[in-house]
């Protein structure tokens, strides 16, 4: 068994990230000029690490699988980015910033890069604003922030509802301004199908362009992949439908091990499902809980006239509401960790209390602080004796000027004004926390092959904090990776450009081109969407979701393996390999989840003690709340491919923290 | 729940491929009201791929209105007809049983058809990378707070920011014109202190590059703002246009570039 | 100068030639009207042939006018040369099959300004044989007396038809036009701009309406004998 080094720099916490920073190997310029990165993915990790390597001089190829490198799913992100700025006077500090989120992640994540991640939090804004993001200001011309959850400071800035877009804009025109330079090239409408190792280091990819279905081969020095989570294994999620497992698969595949793979996060604001014709869920960002309050009906006689639709929410008086957050959780109320407010909301509508017609949901409403701005402003404006139609009308304005898109896009999606009644709710995948497994320079198991952002799975543990993953992916981009890919590159500089005739190039195209003839000529009479959904919706949802037990995932491993065997007999794949053909696109990503499947059940399995999003029934403390074993599984499950069908290998990866002192998670 | 089942006629555009001429092809579909446009879509794939035939190609992927994937002419209008909608967030609640539904790509001379729906929109990254950054390093910035902005300015530059790239401006506009894209990038960062310093290049480079892929002249028409799925103002096509003047008249710049 | 070559060949800048000239046509055209009211000065002609006798003799207005026909060269060749590029730009031929428009401020205007500017074209072109071409070079019912020319002209009812029509068409085009040169100028402010589209309106409506009283007038006073 190989031992997994992480190559965590010696000396105090604090110092680590600026010592290593000092004394690690560089490149100089002019070698810099005459080697190549290649960057998957251009989302925030992607793009930003593909703007940097290549404002340092390296020749960057940068590959998407989007018509532009701005439709990358960070965009979606709405509610914020965390930075231990302390411009708010509030107590905020790196250390707490770094304690929050090592707590946050149920103390499943490497102290040393969560600390150097709280470091550089504060130069991803700094560097954000000189790129021309525009984010939320006060009147006084300064930045603005506001509340997140697992935090009792105000560290979250913002730009509407829209911060992620915002920030990848900002890492999209910075990739802009390098494409123009000529230092990245950039390969849209390109996707990364194999890796390449020669002499058991990263030396390329094969890629295959989607619009004339050509396989390609594309040599560097080193390859950098940013491709993002595998929420989709769900089927539904909040994801993009294209966002997908496969390049990070793959490299699995040839021996990256893949770490943590059963730590999802279930996002406990989205809307509810619909119906069975539904492709994907809709986040409503976390932002809302800073003025929204969670409940559901006291009496369950007032769900049912609910349900039934002789009962509007409006209708029931505080008296006959409860709120549960605020009951169980007084201390952090509506703003406890995501998980925590997702398994809460399972608890109630397992009671039977959930509303909406499926029973699936509870509410988020905003009526007691709509009121209470309302009066806020009529006591600015000196209007004690304003109506209370009028103090709700200011109400909705400041509402409406924090939250305006997200009441929009919930409009559109349900038909319902969520200013007049409350938001239904209900968790959903939303953010997956395992990833690749990385050291402390984001390398790898493979040399010369690094992960960043969500794709890794190196800083939020078991549970992310929110407004943490447009933090972790920039600070990746920005201000790790352009240091850290030294470490490896500098012992290459006498690598040749890398040859794309060489016999390993070939024998991997070869390899890729032979899953695709399969895949086509499989002819067989179910869709690759109805494999997609059973596996999220009626296998992986159903049994390795918001909770898990033994019996569950035992037999979710068995039905994931037969619905594989069947996916490989009876697939209908239409189309040609040579031409624009997006279901084969979609195939070869469902084929990869189907795999990818396997593993999260194994892992979660494996996992015998409840932490963070992982929740197993059998270990839990009283009142529901997750038992960790600290014991045995404080560790980083990193896993070694073995084989299709076959056991995969564990490695432990033990997790030390020297810094902060373990305690069970406490939010009430 | 049968009320909220409803068949509809579709009429949607074939085509094989950038040079090939393409067709409407005629399709019926049974769905649910509470579907999106898109899961409509679906289903008429899935539909397809059951009688063996080519699905429909059409471009998607956030499904919740910020990636600006999306797009198609639905019934004459880009993401269809509703104000401030993105297809993806067009719900089928929206079109009565028995309607006749025209889906068609965006339509312009630099948006080719690829396939089907799917038009190339890579222009518009072209008209990005000729300027529409501040041209700053990595590293080395002030901190966050050493500008103030004043919060209406920041608000404006926002507001032109939420700009997702769909390309409906230019195929509701008559002239197929990019001007509202092109503008909302050159007014937030002429707006905001940062993008000051090379607005006049800016401006300059990113008209040239709009010009040269080949898109209409502004004949300020508004269809632009009327389609554009974030509402992205008109005002910002006003501020490009005194800038590029400014730039061409009163800076001391003599060539672009 | 390479700088305003690069100007003038944009789009933009060719835009805003189409809006410094159509400002100017719009100054010229409120001249025009309020010196035709001379028309309605006396009964005989005399305060109006004396006017014209002026506007064709004085050496600055003579100089001036030759601006002006320059302008609406300018204005109507470079508004057919941005039709052509624009109808390039959407690939040619019927665009879309689906059958609805958005809803934007004075669409039909705004949208045929092309069209709306060749009729007011044809008309313009049919409006100075009548006059300004037979005082220049001859062929005046009577020798110098245009009023005279005026009155005969407008006993027609085809000839009032077709300049109703046209000043209908120069409505429509102002319409758009005049608020639309103030944003192709940049001239775009939240204070100043529904001040620009409130007196756009009402220049389009006023300044056609002024010049569709002389027809009617004339035509009234004829068909009365």
């Amino acid at each position: 068994m190989k031992k997994l080094d992480s190559k965590i720099p010696p000396g105090p916490i604090a110092e680590k990230w600026s010592k290593y920073r000092s004394t690690m190997p560089l490149v100089a310029p002019h070698n810099k000029l005459r080697m190549e990165v290649i960057v998957v993915g251009t989302g925030l990790a992607g793009a930003s690490a593909a703007a940097t390597l290549g404002e340092l001089g390296y020749n960057v190829k940068c590959f998407t699988f989007h018509d532009s490198p701005r439709r990358a799913h960070s965009i979606a992100a709405q509610g914020g980015i965390n930075a231990a700025k302390n411009y708010r006077n509030d107590g905020d500090s790196v250390f707490r910033l770094f304690y929050d989120t090592i707590k946050g992640g149920d103390y499943r994540a490497r102290e040393a890069n969560v600390h150097r991640l709280a470091e550089v939090s504060g130069n991803i804004i700094d560097q954000c604003v000189a790129q021309g993001v525009p984010f939320a200001r006060e009147y006084g011309g300064l930045l603005d922030t506001r509340s997140f959850g697992g935090t009792q400071v105000q560290r979250t800035f913002y730009a509407a509802g829209q911060t992620g877009q915002q920030l990848l804009l900002g890492a999209y025109s910075a990739l802009s301004r390098q494409i123009s330079l000529g230092s990245v090239k950039m390969y849209n409408r390109h996707e990364m199908l194999d890796l390449v190792i020669i002499d058991g280091k990263a030396r390329g990819i094969i890629a295959r362009n989607l619009i004339s279905g050509k396989l390609e081969r594309h040599g560097a020095h080193a390859v950098v992949l940013a491709t993002g989570g595998y929420g989709n294994v769900y089927y539904l999620s909040t994801n993009a439908m294209g966002s997908n497992v496969s390049a990070a698969w793959q490299v699995h595949r040839r021996g990256a091990y893949f770490a943590n793979p059963c730590f999802c996060q279930i996002h406990p604001t989205c809307i509810p499902v619909s119906g069975d014709y539904q492709s994907k869920l809709t986040l409503m960002s976390e932002s809302l809980r800073n003025d929204g309050r969670v409940w559901i009906p006291k009496n369950i006689e007032d769900v049912q006239a609910i349900r039934a639709g002789k009962l509007k929410p409006t209708d029931l008086g505080e008296d006959s509401r409860d709120y549960y957050l605020e009951r169980i959780y007084p201390a952090f109320g509506n703003l406890v960790p995501r998980d925590v407010a997702s398994r809460a909301a399972k608890y109630v509508t397992d009671e039977g209390r959930g509303v909406g017609s499926s029973g699936l949901a509870v509410y988020l409403d905003f009526s007691t602080n709509l009121m209470r701005y309302g009066r806020s402003v009529a006591t600015s404006k000196n209007q004690d004796n304003a109506s209370d139609s009028q103090i709700y009308q200011w109400g909705k304005e400041v509402i409406q000027n924090k939250y305006g898109n997200l009441f929009e896009m919930y409009e559109k999606i349900t038909g319902e004004d969520p200013y007049k009644t409350p938001m239904r709710i209900y968790p959903a995948i939303h953010y997956t926390m395992g990833g690749l497994w990385v050291d402390y320079n984001l390398q790898t198991s493979i040399p010369g092959l690094f992960a960043l952002g969500e794709s890794n799975f190196s800083d939020h543990g078991a549970n992310r904090l929110g407004a943490s993953a447009l933090m972790q992916g920039l600070a990746d981009g920005y201000f790790v990776i352009p240091y850290t890919i030294g470490t490896y590159m500098a012992d290459e500089i006498r690598t040749p450009k890398i040859d794309t005739s060489a016999k390993e190039f070939e024998q991997t195209e070869k390899e890729v081109e032979a899953r695709i003839n399969l895949l086509l000529n499989i002819k067989g009479n179910r869709s690759v969407e109805s494999y997609h959904r059973e596996l999220g919706v009626d296998i992986m949802w159903q049994y390795c979701g918001m909770a898990r037990n033994e019996p569950g995932l035992l037999k979710a491993r068995d039905l994931v393996r037969k619905l594989r065997d069947d996916f490989w007999k009876n697939v209908y794949v239409s189309g040609t390999a040579d031409e624009y053909n997006p279901e084969l696109e979609k195939a070869l990503r469902v084929a990869d989840f189907m795999e990818l499947a396997e593993l999260m059940i194994v892992d979660a399995l494996t996992r015998e003690e409840s932490c963070g999003g992982h929740f197993r029934e059998e270990y839990q403390e009283e009142g529901g709340e997750t038992k960790r074993d600290d014991e045995n599984f404080m560790y980083v499950a990193a896993w070694e491919f073995k084989g299709v069908g076959n056991e995969p290998e564990l490695h432990k990866e033990e997790l030390k923290y020297e810094e902060i002192k373990i305690a069970a998670r406490n939010y009430k | 729940m049968a009320h909220d089942e409803i068949s509809l006629t579709l009429k949607v555009w074939r085509q094989k491929g950038p040079n090939k001429s393409g067709n409407f092809e005629t399709h019926s579909v049974k769905i649910n009201t509470h579907m999106s446009f898109l899961e409509m879509l679906d289903v008429l794939n899935e539909q397809l791929i059951m009688q063996k035939k080519e699905p429909v190609a059409f471009e998607h992927d956030c499904r919740e209105g910020i990636c600006g994937s999306c797009s198609l002419v639905i019934n004459g209008r880009p993401h269809g007809p509703m104000q401030g909608t993105t297809t993806c967030q067009l719900h089928m609640r929206h079109f009565q049983d028995g309607e006749t539904i025209y889906i068609e790509p965006y339509r312009a001379k630099a948006f080719p058809v690829i396939k089907d729906l799917v038009v190339d929109r890579s222009a518009f990254d072209r008209i990005i990378q000729s300027g529409g950054y501040v041209s700053v390093n990595t590293g080395g910035v002030p901190d966050g707070n050493a500008i103030a902005i004043e919060m209406i300015t920041a608000k404006r530059a926002f507001e032109a920011a939420t700009c997702i790239g769909c390309g409906a401006c230019v195929a509701a506009c008559p002239n197929a014109s990019a001007m509202l894209f092109t503008s909302a990038k050159v007014s937030q960062l002429s707006l905001l202190p940062q993008g000051r310093q090379e607005a006049n290049q800016r401006v300059l480079n990113m008209v040239t590059q709009m010009d040269n892929e080949g898109f209409g002249l502004c004949s300020n028409v508004g269809a632009c703002e009327a389609e554009c799925p974030k509402g992205i103002s008109l005002d910002n096509i006003a501020i490009m246009n005194r800038e590029y003047i400014g730039a061409s008249f009163i800076s001391r710049r003599l060539a672009n570039k | 100068m390479k700088w305003l070559v690069n100007f003038l060949t944009s789009s933009l800048g060719r835009k805003v030639i189409m809006s410094l000239t159509g400002l100017f046509l719009c100054t010229f055209l409120v001249v025009h009207m309020i010196g035709n009211l001379k028309l309605f000065a006396d009964s005989d002609g005399h305060k109006f042939n004396e006017y014209a006798e002026f506007m064709a003799t004085n050496p600055l207005i003579k100089t001036v006018s030759y601006g002006l026909y320059f302008f609406i060269i300018l204005h109507a060749v470079q508004g057919l040369l941005i039709y052509a590029s624009n109808r390039a730009a959407v690939g040619g031929g019927r665009r879309y099959a689906g059958k609805q428009v958005a809803p934007t401020e004075a669409r039909a205007a705004a949208r045929n300004m092309a069209m709306l500017g060749t009729l007011i074209l044809a008309f313009l072109l049919l409006h100075m044989w009548q006059f300004w071409f037979k005082a220049k070079f001859g062929g005046l019912a009577v020798e110098g007396d245009l009023f005279n020319e005026v009155k005969i002209a407008f006993a027609e009812p085809w000839v009032v038809i077709v300049y109703l029509l046209g000043l209908v068409a120069l409505a429509m085009h102002l319409l758009h036009g005049f608020q639309s040169a103030f944003q192709t100028l940049g001239l775009n402010h939240p204070k100043y701009t529904p001040l620009i589209k409130g007196l756009g309106w009402a220049y389009s409506i006023l300044v056609p309406l002024g010049f569709a009283t002389m027809p009617i007038y004339f035509y009234v006073m004829a068909f009365n004998g």
